[in-house]
């Protein structure tokens, strides 16, 4: 036991015992610059993805932008072609996606936290929400595919914006929940108690006090959904949403809500298989595009997040 | 209304709500109900569709062409292996990529960081997690084909499943660095400090204390992680499986269609579905292959999470 | 292992366990300081504390404790919740560096040594100092693993690992009860046995002294006995330093006892302070101050 020692000879020779050694820590010091070394690159590529798409696409971003931005796919050329429409159409489908996941969801959640008490019901919603969380996007297109545009096409008119929209309400509804249920999870019980012992109903505490003190937390989830949602193009494409030219003639608004579409992802995917190099400047362009649009979205999710955080 | 004017004697009308606000909280009770049901109507459905469509397919197809040279859907073979190795090929390379810089993200995170660096980096991660897929795939035919893998292989493919698995790994980081982080901080402190107190350094502590004692969150963290590779499609079709064909391979340096770029490829075309009748039947029996193994690995994470949370 | 540490040339005093608080010895000898090693200065006292401030970031938990820990004693440390007992054993072996904003002022010698100076290494002197918590804190490894982790450490051969393992479980009073089953679990231990297998792990790297937060606070009374026992043994080899909130125990087992107590200043901030610091027998019997009667008499939570 020659290693360890003795309490009897600390006492004599404790300041050398006691010493820092250089290189005593030479292991910590490599794991820990290990660990630097993957954190930045599991967050630096971030910076670098986004150098790389303003490099390649700097032909569009820098010279005719506005053009970009405001003018439809051509087929004529990269040059005459830009992402309006798929900005459009991918604000329209988030726009329905919103409409039937949002209520949905909170309602869900609200059923969940404050109605359910470990019923059966209860746990069959939360294992099928947790579950549901994890299946690909790509089986959320099936779905859509099968019941949105063909099966219910009376109502959705087939392969349109009202389609695409409802199989991304699908596809962000456990989100929505899972948040939701975090977020009422969060209000605290003294709350409901103090609503509840001035003589309040169940429906008096949750609306007047529960939901609107998890109001912004709700808000949040529901932003980063939304925020998924616009990025999404494998369900899209599925379930319809245009992968090349696209003439709107003179539909009104309600029409465009029925008609063929696009989405800015699916567009990128589009540009993107196109042979040529100008078309991958264009594939480049719109990556930035809807970089800096979901990049918006999550930055005012998280500022939301934090403006509104920790009021108890 | 005085108090001091004498009561009528109370009875048990008094003591009960109103009818209409009774009433009231009872018809929400139902509608939250109603919401949660559809979310398990949004499982039924997947499932009922999903399967029943396979169930055609299956029921058709002549099984000697589920083995042939290569998956040629609109020529009727079928051939799964190539799918299936090239969809294992490239998520085990995404697993090489995102884990080691995921988890080392997670530990620094949760056992080195400044809690301000933790501040900035945690929801830098949650930024990454919203990045586009397609944006991925463009920076895999973009930048890690051209400007990184060309310099090390001379005869790589344009299209490879080496850069779509790189690219794929880059997308999971974030999702697995969470998870992992988050088993991590659910170690208790007081065996940080046992060890401290018994002189091990930050090094030894995490190695051999922390990550042993998280362990089941990071298997599950990997798990997760796989079956979300598995589920990625975007990235795949645009970097590695493009075409809606691709001729059984083993190299990493060549294209090839995975489970799901496949479903996309045909999906793609289900408005000119032409040549063999069965193809339009393979998309969902490759989705209800799919779902089913992205199901099971879900679920095993979630049982090894849930038992992580009862450890301490 | 026993044996008293050689009292050397250099030292002054002799502590002397009835008036620790008058002792005047000489503090600094700095002739035979080596350049690279911390200062040393002769003692026969383990821990000589001076005007010991600590602060939580802004916060100041406690203010100027000045007392001597002599070896191969037990020391207590007793007074009321939130007076910083916690927060000053946890100096002895530099654990408060672990804390975001902790910061320790005023010096610590530890045989001499001054142990906040730049110089020294805290991961060598937790192995010195040892720590047994409050709330058992087993690895979640086997029981033989536990007591195993901190030799390994050290470098002890793998052949004489199973030597200390059982040498450790036995001087903790724990190996007739898990001799049988050294590699199952630690969590299938009772709270009282995870405690001892904490102190056998906490001696099996032969540290100097072991420092020991409320040990039997989530133990019954007859694992309390046993760990009072225990801590009688141990005393021959290791210095001892407890925090207790049991007046009894701490008058059964300790040789020296220190009573803190916690002062709000104007602006509502609780500094603990040093109050009494004297051989156990005389704090129970004739303490100096009316505080330090008014707790132990229980007057005062
Ligand atoms: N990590 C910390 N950060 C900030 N303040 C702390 C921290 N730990 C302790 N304190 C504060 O320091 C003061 C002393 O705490 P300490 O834990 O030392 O008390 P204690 O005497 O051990 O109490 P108890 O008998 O309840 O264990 C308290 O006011 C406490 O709130
Ligand atoms: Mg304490």
């Amino acid at each position: 036991m020659s290693v360890l020692t003795t309490p009897a000879g600390i006492a004599a020779d404790a300041a050398d015992v006691l010493r820092r050694r250089p290189g005593a820590d030479i292991a910590g010091a490599v794991f820990r610059w290990l660990l630097i070394g993957a954190t930045v690159f599991a967050t630096g590529f971030l910076g670098v993805l986004l150098a790389v798409m303003i490099v390649d696409g700097w032909d569009v971003l820098s010279g005719n932008l506005w053009y970009f931005l405001t003018n439809g796919f051509s087929q004529r050329s990269a040059a005459e072609s830009g992402v309006s429409q798929g900005i459009i159409g991918s604000l329209q489908v988030a726009l329905v996606t919103g409409v039937f996941a949002v209520p949905i969801g909170v309602a869900t959640a609200i059923y969940l936290v404050e109605y359910a008490q470990d019923s059966r019901f209860a746990r069959i919603v939360e294992l099928n929400i947790r579950n549901l969380a994890g299946v690909p996007s790509i089986v959320y297109g099936l779905l859509g595919l099968a019941v949105f545009v063909q099966t219910i096409d009376r109502f959705t008119k087939g392969a349109s914006v009202i389609a695409g929209g409802m199989t991304l309400a699908a596809l962000v509804l456990p989100i929505i929940v899972i948040t939701s249920v975090e977020a009422l999870k969060a209000v605290p019980d003294s709350l409901r108690e103090a609503a509840y012992g001035v003589g309040a109903t169940k429906w008096e505490v949750l609306s007047r006090q529960v939901l609107p003190a998890a109001l912004s937390t709700i808000l949040t989830g529901t932003v980063l959904a939304l925020a998924r949602a616009l990025g999404e193009a494998a369900p899209l494409i599925l379930v319809g949403a245009a992968t090349g030219f696209l003439s709107f003639g003179d539909a009104n608004m309600f029409e465009t809500f029925t008609g063929p579409y696009t989405a800015l992802p699916v567009q990128i995917f589009n540009f993107a298989r196109l042979p040529g190099a100008d078309w991958g400047v264009n594939a480049a362009a719109a990556s930035v595009v809807i970089l800096v649009l979901v990049l918006a979205v999550n930055g005012l999710a998280i500022y939301l997040r934090n403006r509104f955080e920790k009021q108890w | 209304m005085s108090l001091t004017q004498d009561r009528p004697e109370l009875t048990a009308a008094d003591l009960q709500t109103s009818r209409s606000r009774r009433a009231r909280s009872h018809t929400v009770r139902w509608l939250f109900m109603g919401a949660a049901a559809v979310t398990v109507l949004v499982s039924a459905l997947i499932i009922w569709t999903v399967a029943s469509e396979a169930w055609t397919y299956i029921s058709q197809v002549e099984l000697d062409k589920l083995t042939d040279i290569g998956w040629f859907p609109r020529r009727g073979l079928f051939d799964l292996s190539t799918l299936l190795v090239n969809t294992l090929q490239i998520s085990v390379i995404a697993m090489l990529v995102a884990v080691p810089s995921g988890f080392g993200a997670a530990i620094y995170l949760s056992e080195y960081a400044h809690p301000r660096v933790r501040k900035v980096m945690k929801p830098t991660l949650e930024l990454l997690a919203s990045v586009p897929s397609v944006v991925l795939g463009v920076f895999a035919i973009s930048f890690i084909t051209p400007s990184i893998l060309t310099n090390f292989f001379d005869d790589i493919n344009y299209f490879n499943k080496l850069a779509a698995g790189i690219a794929v790994g880059l997308l999971v980081i974030p999702l697995i660095a969470s998870i992992a982080e988050d088993s991590l901080r659910a170690v208790p402190l007081a065996l940080r400090e046992a060890s401290a107190g018994l002189g091990a350094r930050k090094v030894t502590t995490s190695i051999r204390v922390v990550l042993p004692a998280a362990l089941s969150g990071l298997m599950a963290a990997t798990i997760v992680g796989f079956s979300r590779a598995i589920g990625e499609t975007m990235v795949v079709t645009i970097a590695s499986g493009g075409g809606d064909t691709s001729l059984f391979n083993l190299s990493i340096l060549e294209s090839g269609g995975t489970l799901t770029s496949a479903m996309a490829a045909l999906g793609l075309g289900t408005d000119q579905v032409a040549g063999n009748n069965l193809a339009f039947q393979s998309l969902y029996f490759l989705g209800a292959l799919l779902f089913a193994i992205t199901l099971v690995l879900n679920m095993l994470g979630d049982v090894i999470v849930r038992r992580l949370r009862n450890r301490y | 292992m026993s044996q008293e540490p050689e009292a050397s040339a250099s030292d002054v005093t002799v502590p002397d366990a009835l008036a620790p608080k008058d002792q005047s010895r000489a503090r600094i000898d700095v002739s035979a300081v080596a350049a690279m090693a911390p200062q040393r200065v002769e003692t026969s006292t383990v821990f000589e504390c001076a005007d010991v401030d600590v602060y939580y970031t802004d916060f100041r938990a406690l203010r100027d404790v000045t007392l001597d820990v002599n070896s191969h004693e037990v020391t207590a440390l007793i007074g009321p919740s939130g007076c910083g007992k916690t927060t000053f054993l946890r100096c002895f072996n530099r654990m408060n560096d672990l804390i975001e904003g902790a910061r320790v002022e005023g010096t610590i010698n530890y045989h001499g040594v001054d142990l906040y100076q730049d110089e020294v290494d805290p991961v060598e002197v937790r192995r010195r100092v040892g720590m047994v918590f409050q709330k058992p804190n087993p690895f979640p490894k086997s029981i033989y693993d536990n007591v195993a982790y901190g030799p390994r450490l050290a470098g002890v051969k793998r052949s004489e690992i199973d030597d200390v393992v059982e040498g450790s479980l036995t001087r903790a009073a724990l190996w007739d009860e898990v001799k049988d089953r050294l590699k199952m679990s630690a969590y299938g231990l009772s709270g009282g046995q995870q405690q001892r297998l904490c102190i056998a792990r906490a001696i099996a790297v032969q540290p100097d002294v072991v420092l020991m937060d409320e040990p039997c606070s989530a133990l019954d009374p007859i694992a309390t006995g046993r760990i009072e026992e225990l801590i009688a043994e141990l005393k021959t080899d290791y210095t001892i330093i407890i925090v207790t909130h049991n007046m009894q125990q701490a008058a059964r087992i300790s040789d020296m006892t220190a009573f803190f107590s916690v002062q709000a200043n104007e602006m509502g901030q609780r500094t603990g302070e040093l109050v009494e610091y004297a051989p156990t027998s005389l704090i129970f019997t004739n303490p100096d101050d009316p505080r330090t009667e008014a707790y132990i008499t229980g007057r005062v939570g």
